[in-house]
């Protein structure tokens, strides 16, 4: 086994623990994280739900990006998520 | 550089493809949109790629021979006179135009989790199963703290027994068949005997209580899931009695949707598969109806990994024949793809979906999360002269938003009471097109 680096992301400020090769969305919710935007029309929270890149229900905003989906992106070391 | 063959997705039957194909001597590229090879099915962390199975002979037979693209997304293929152009946004932040080009190309896309609509499946904590398998399997991340898996079909049983083996509480497992026949029906080889076996005792050792004829059909939570209704359910899926499970986490699948963008894009002939969907249709070779393109994997017909390995290497020798290489002919692999098609469809029609689906929805029921198009809507458009789900589309808007119609358009097609279409999406992922027209082309 590749030795497994592990790093801080943070999310709304405050940090979260990741590991290397791990998407933002699983990083999120495995620190329990489970929502990082609301809807447009319902203001309902949403997080991940295919997991594979298929809903777009886990879009999220890495360093300023918006609009990523959080499953299909990959946590690098010191990225800023932000909740929208 | 204009590859022999672009082979478009890096799972079972896409690497099969890729390897069969440059073996026979083509050069061939293989596009993927994640960042390692495997796909759904082989699907494994960054640090720990699998030692054992058929992965990593599929990963040795590839190296060195095919170009791997990996995180280079498709967006379209266009003919361009003899050749196709398959036009990808390479990285996953910086998003860069890439165009890939190929005499030939194979279509090995995989499919995603079938959903239904129920009272709270958007809330966060509710999973489709391949999500929750895929937070396992590539993030080892298990899904939740006490999980229920629910649904129908074969796949509930790895997705069950991996969260249970990894320390959830798996509440228990809801198949809403009865599976009364099934290995009558099926006649599973040996092989497949074994590891349903297997999966089964992983539940029984960490007692997970399997129940068929049952399903989850409303989550409930504030903001995020806190317990489920599970109801009995008759031959038709409507509701007979239901209890309350407490859960944090709901991984739901109703089998699969083979993705079918692209095929469709290029005007491959499609046909309703065994469970109504469409398909590919291929021939024995795996060619499509269109010249120059093949399709292997799930896209012909959702049969899992060993059906998509054995389509792949098929289509990868009839490429490399169709180029005018010589390739043996092979009657154990045709017999082998005919055994497993077999045992596929006696499977899909062992876990249909019911109709009776559509009484768990209330008239708040998102039917489209991403358009947020609740179930009143749909009525009120059918009521007001929609008749099919195009009209529905233009009228209450399902299946518009982000993700084409890739999560509703199942039950927006059931809702209306018509078989579900082929999809009709101009491109097979969002692009800023901006960004696009700024950007000089690079190609590989
Ligand atoms: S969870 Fe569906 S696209 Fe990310």
């Amino acid at each position: 086994m590749k030795h497994e680096t592990e790093f801080e992301i943070s999310f709304d400020g405050g940090p979260v623990p990741a590991r290397q090769g791990q998407t933002i969305g699983a990083v999120l919710h495995a620190a329990g994280i489970r929502s990082w935007r609301t809807t447009r029309f319902g203001g309902r929270p949403r997080g991940l739900f295919c997991g594979i890149g298929v809903c777009f229900d886990c879009l999220v905003t890495v360093n300023g990006t918006p609009s990523l989906r959080a499953c299909q992106t990959e946590a690098l070391p010191g990225d800023e998520v932000t909740s929208g | 550089m204009t590859y022999d063959l672009v082979v478009i997705g890096g799972g079972p039957a896409g690497m099969a493809g890729a390897a069969a194909a440059a073996l026979a001597g083509l050069r061939v590229a293989l596009v993927d949109g994640g960042p390692r090879l495997g796909g759904q099915y082989f699907r494994h962390p960054h640090s720990a790629e699998p030692l054992r199975g058929r992965f990593p002979r599929l990963r040795a037979a590839v190296a060195g021979r095919a170009t791997v693209l990996a995180r280079h997304r498709v967006w379209t293929v266009q003919r361009e006179d003899d050749l196709l152009a398959v036009h990808c946004l390479a990285g996953e932040r910086d998003e860069r135009p890439r165009t890939v080009r190929g005499r030939r190309l194979l279509i090995a896309t995989g499919a995603h989790d079938r959903s239904l609509p129920f009272p709270g499946w958007d809330l966060p904590g509710v999973l489709t199963a391949g999500g929750a398998q895929a937070l396992l399997k590539g993030d080892r991340v298990v899904a939740g703290r006490r999980i229920v898996v629910a649904g129908t079909g074969p796949f509930l049983l790895p997705v069950a027994s991996g969260l249970a083996g990894a320390g959830a509480d798996v509440a228990g497992v809801y198949e809403a068949n009865r599976l009364t026949g099934i290995a009558r029906r099926a006649r599973p080889a040996p092989a497949k005997v074994a590891e349903a076996t297997g999966y089964a005792l992983e539940l029984l050792r960490h007692r997970v209580p399997f129940h068929a004829g049952q399903a989850v059909i409303a989550a409930h939570g504030d903001t995020g899931l806190t317990h489920v209704t599970v109801a009995r359910l008759d031959r038709d899926w409507r509701p007979l009695a239901t209890r309350t499970v407490e859960c944090d986490t709901l991984a739901v699948g109703y089998g699969f949707l083979p993705q079918l963008d692209l095929p469709v894009q290029l005007g491959c002939a499609t046909r309703p598969g065994v469970d109504g969907s469409p398909v590919v249709e291929v021939d024995a070779g795996l060619r499509t109806s269109v010249p120059g393109v093949y399709a292997a994997g799930e896209a012909t017909g959702v049969g899992g990994a060993d059906l998509a390995e054995v389509e792949g290497l098929l289509a990868g020798r009839t490429v490399a024949m169709d180029l005018g290489r010589t390739a043996r002919p092979a009657p154990a692999l045709a017999r082998r793809r005919r055994r497993l098609t077999a045992f596929a469809e006696a499977l899909l029609r062992a876990y249909p979906v019911r109709d009776g689906w559509r009484g768990w929805l209330s008239p708040g029921t998102l039917v489209c999360r991403c358009e947020e198009v609740p179930y009143a809507r749909v009525l009120e458009a059918r009521d007001l002269g929609a008749l099919d789900s195009r009209a529905i589309k233009l009228l209450a808007r399902p299946g518009m938003g982000w993700c084409q119609g890739r999560v509703c358009g199942y039950a927006v097609a059931c809702l209306m009471g018509e078989a579900p279409q082929p999809p009709r999406r101009p491109i097979a992922q969002p692009i800023r097109l901006g960004d696009l027209a700024d950007q000089p082309e690079e190609t590989p």
